[in-house]
């Protein structure tokens, strides 16, 4: 499936190995190993170096997601805004720490640095949905939306 | 004619492959090169309807930036799409960025034919069938909302410029942010844009664009505040057959947020500056190294570098001068240290973002080993300016070393959270207490954060300190990005230096030892300050909080002249501005062993307020240790050994009966 990405970029071009990477996890949602390993044939580096891009910047992953992704702001202002609270609430909530996955591959929670929606702090993003002054009592409300089972869409 | 690329007869002859060095001016002026009243019309009907002037329907503006879109500025937009369906009322929606006021947002601005446009804001979905029918339909203005107008004051309804917000405000980057429509490159032109491009490329040779910039006294934005004319003679001066031009747009400060607002909002001022730039020393390929966190700002430049190639102005032969230049966006991958030039050069090329030593700098050997500039979003937002607005204006505002103005992101505890752009001198008050209206919910005010994880803590005792580069160095903090962070009494100064200890060490790059292993020994010390020993018989813990706290001071000074660059160099300032101004908080902590902000948890006793419970059981079930009891509808009480104080159940609380010692 990622074979198509290399169309896309010169092979042998060293620069274009984090463009890639982020062409992969797209697909996947994460990076799998043999696609680490193929990924570093078409650029031409040993693994070990992909792994080393791979795992030093923030956004790579090498475990796969779950079927919703929550991003949780420890930015400055939303520090200040109490989203240590809202972080240990979602937390509790789905019995996970930031950075794991549900068992039932329902939800992954993360933090992220800072969004960049400062204004409306404290936020937290579910997919591509951005939820901003969140509130702790609202937090059941929020994960209820989206646990409820998704249609299948084929 | 409908774009100004069509040609509005067949004297007209620029297109994409066959640039015309007058197409800038032609747009505004035009025709210029033939003489025709037809034409004249179209160009000048053309110009009207683009800058709003003159159209026949009802213009209906939506701030669609990331903030605007988080308050639900999209929802908003179907309410009103589906509200003038449903009056079958044609109207036309345009897109714009984010005029700066986020805490109102989302704001909805309106202009019916001939009158003036009005601002809206806090519209919702459930008032935009009030608001269609008053404004609209009965051509009057929305009292409950009303922002602003733009135009003249009339009937006690204020220019938006007149407002407390802005008042204070002279926009120079943020001129046309959320005014104009961000994705459409006639617009851009039509409201004076490339006309700075147009000028350099066909009156100025590099050297002038250079020296013009080093008069015009434009310091880097991004944070260090190195003057960017310096930078850009040093790239010039070499020789090499290839240059580059960056622009840094991988915003990592926690607080800041103009970069994003600038790209979403006005991207085209952006690549105007870096074409300016680039040709000033002579670099043929730029990149804009754009956070992925801002998926928004990277849809918007792909846009506009698009629209860009499509007029002739990026590609070969840009108006006709023989300039060739092209541009690229990467995409950062989250790592806060690739802020740092020799980083960010190593994560274009694809390799682990760690910065290297300086010299040689980049401007010498940066990417690739070729002359490289960079700069900060905003800076190359300012070069436009500084052409359009002339040399001698430019440095006519701001200090006697910092000029023009400097875009901030005010957040966390204040009222009116967004961004401002004062001019260099201003003092923090103003921005704070005139401009962001002060602390909301009848809180004090403890300290302002200012730049980000590099910079510090400023009390209420310097805010009358000017905003420049060199004014808030001398205060212990420094001007970063922008991001202002306000923090009121219910903020925890040591919970807030752990904080950035954490964010630090989490994104130092490792490879130099004093920001590696500095760093996590200063969060080790800090973490130690608010733990609580009541369950430890072990003294020896006790023992090496004190004997970390009498080491912090000297850790943090070797931290700060050993490390390899900026991010290590800056990490201890939150601490030492916080030892600096809130000595009295830290000792509070260490020998009082209290947290009056309430925020250090394990310093903290929650009881129950007997007389308020009503014994309603929803903190019981809320408690995630079990450490809540009682009979129903009694008054319950806290197991204190049990209790891991997350404060769960003062947030469940509905009588607010739990007490926080």
């Amino acid at each position: 499936m990622h074979k198509k990405i290399f169309e896309n970029y010169p092979p042998k071009d060293k620069s274009v190995l984090i463009a890639v990477l982020q062409d992969v996890q797209h697909i996947y949602g994460y990076l799998p190993e043999n696609a680490l390993q193929e990924v570093a044939d078409f650029v031409g580096l040993p693994l070990s170096r992909v792994y080393g891009v791979a795992t030093f910047y923030n956004q790579f992953r090498l475990t796969p997601l779950g079927e919703n992704v929550i991003r949780v702001c420890r930015g400055t202002a939303c520090h200040v805004s109490n989203s240590a609270n809202i972080l240990f609430n979602i937390e509790t909530a789905l019995n996970v720490k930031a950075g794991q996955t549900t068992r039932d591959k329902k939800f992954t929670l993360e933090t992220v640095a800072c969004i960049g929606a400062c204004s409306i702090a404290p936020v937290i993003t579910v997919n591509d949905d951005y939820f901003g002054k969140v509130a702790v009592k609202e937090i059941p409300n929020i994960l209820k939306k989206y646990s409820t089972p998704k249609k299948q869409i084929i | 004619m409908k774009t100004f690329i069509d040609v509005c007869c067949k004297e007209c002859w620029h297109s994409t492959e066959k640039p015309c060095d007058q197409f800038i001016r032609c747009c505004t002026e035009g025709p210029l090169c033939h003489h025709n009243p037809d034409c004249e019309k179209k160009f000048k009907q053309l110009n009207r309807e683009l800058t709003y002037q003159e159209h026949d329907l009802p213009v209906i503006f939506i701030g669609k930036g990331t903030c605007g879109l988080a308050s639900g500025a999209q929802k908003t937009e179907d309410a009103i799409r589906a509200e003038l369906d449903k009056l079958n009322i044609k109207a036309i929606i345009e897109t714009t960025g984010c005029v700066g006021y986020c805490a109102k947002e989302p704001i909805v601005d309106i202009k019916l034919p001939g009158k003036d446009r009005v601002s809206y804001c806090e519209v919702t979905p459930k008032i935009v069938s009030k608001l269609i029918q008053k404004t609209i339909v009965e051509k009057d203005i929305y009292k409950e909302n009303f922002l602003g107008k733009y135009g003249p004051a009339e009937n006690g309804y204020k220019n938006i410029n007149d407002i407390d917000f802005f008042k204070r405000q002279m926009k120079i980057v943020l001129e046309n942010c959320g005014v104009i429509d961000p994705t459409s490159i006639d617009t851009y032109i039509a409201h004076g844009g490339f006309k700075a491009l147009d000028k350099v490329l066909t009156h100025r040779k590099q050297e002038e664009v250079v020296n013009d910039i080093l008069a015009s006294g434009l310091r880097g934005r991004g944070g260090g505040g190195f003057p960017t004319g310096k930078k850009w003679d040093f790239a010039l001066k070499q020789k090499s057959e290839q240059k580059y031009i960056i622009c840094n747009a991988d915003e990592g400060d926690p607080g800041a947020f103009m970069d994003r607002s600038v790209l979403e909002s006005d991207p085209y001022k952006v690549v105007e500056g870096m074409l300016i730039g680039g040709y000033a020393i002579g670099a043929s390929v730029g990149y804009i190294y754009c956070r992925a966190e801002y998926p928004l700002a990277i849809t918007r430049l792909e846009n506009t570098i698009k629209n860009c190639k499509q007029y002739g102005l990026l590609g070969k032969n840009i108006l006709g001068t023989g300039f060739n230049f092209e541009l690229k966006i990467k995409k950062g991958a989250g790592a806060f240290v690739c802020g740092e030039e020799t980083a960010l050069i190593a994560s274009i090329e694809g390799k682990r973002g760690m910065p290297k030593p300086r010299p040689p700098y980049p401007a010498v050997s940066g990417l690739w080993g070729k002359p490289t500039v960079i700069n900060n979003v905003e800076t190359f937002a300012n070069v436009p300016q500084v052409f359009n607005k002339g040399v001698e204006f430019y440095a006519s505002i701001g200090t006697k070393t910092s000029k023009g103005t400097k875009v901030f992101a005010l957040s966390g505890k204040i009222r009116n959270t967004g961004l401002v752009e004062v001019p260099m001198g201003t003092t923090l008050r103003e921005v704070v207490f005139d401009i962001g209206g002060g602390i909301p919910n009848n809180k004090k005010f403890k300290a302002v954060q200012i730049g980000g994880p590099s910079g510090g803590c400023l009390p209420e005792k310097v805010m009358d300190t000017v905003v420049d580069y060199e004014s808030l160095k001398t205060v212990g903090a420094m001007m970063g990005s922008g991001g202002l962070v306000v923090m009121d009494e219910d903020t925890c100064m040591v919970d807030v230096a752990k904080f950035f200890l954490t964010f630090i060490q989490n994104e130092s790059c490792g490879k130099c030892v004093p920001c590696r292993e500095g760093t996590k020994r200063m969060l080790e010390i800090i973490e130690k300050i608010p733990m609580s020993y009541k369950n430890t018989a072990n003294k020896v813990d006790q023992l090496q909080r004190f004997k970390g706290i009498i080491h912090l001071q000297r850790l943090a000074d070797v931290i700060k002249d050993t490390s390899l660059c900026g991010l290590g160099q800056s990490a201890p300032n939150p601490i030492l501005s916080g030892l600096k101004y809130f000595k009295d908080e830290y000792e509070e902590h260490l020998y009082d062993r209290k947290c009056t902000a309430g925020v250090c948890k394990e310093l903290l006793t929650f009881t129950v307020n007997n007389d308020l419970c009503e014994g309603c059981g929803l903190c019981a079930r809320k408690c995630p240790v079990e450490a809540i009891m009682g009979e129903k509808k009694q008054a319950h009480y806290i197991i204190q050994d049990r209790c891991i104080r997350c404060g769960m159940c003062v947030d469940s609380c509905k009588f607010e009966a739990i007490d926080v010692e």
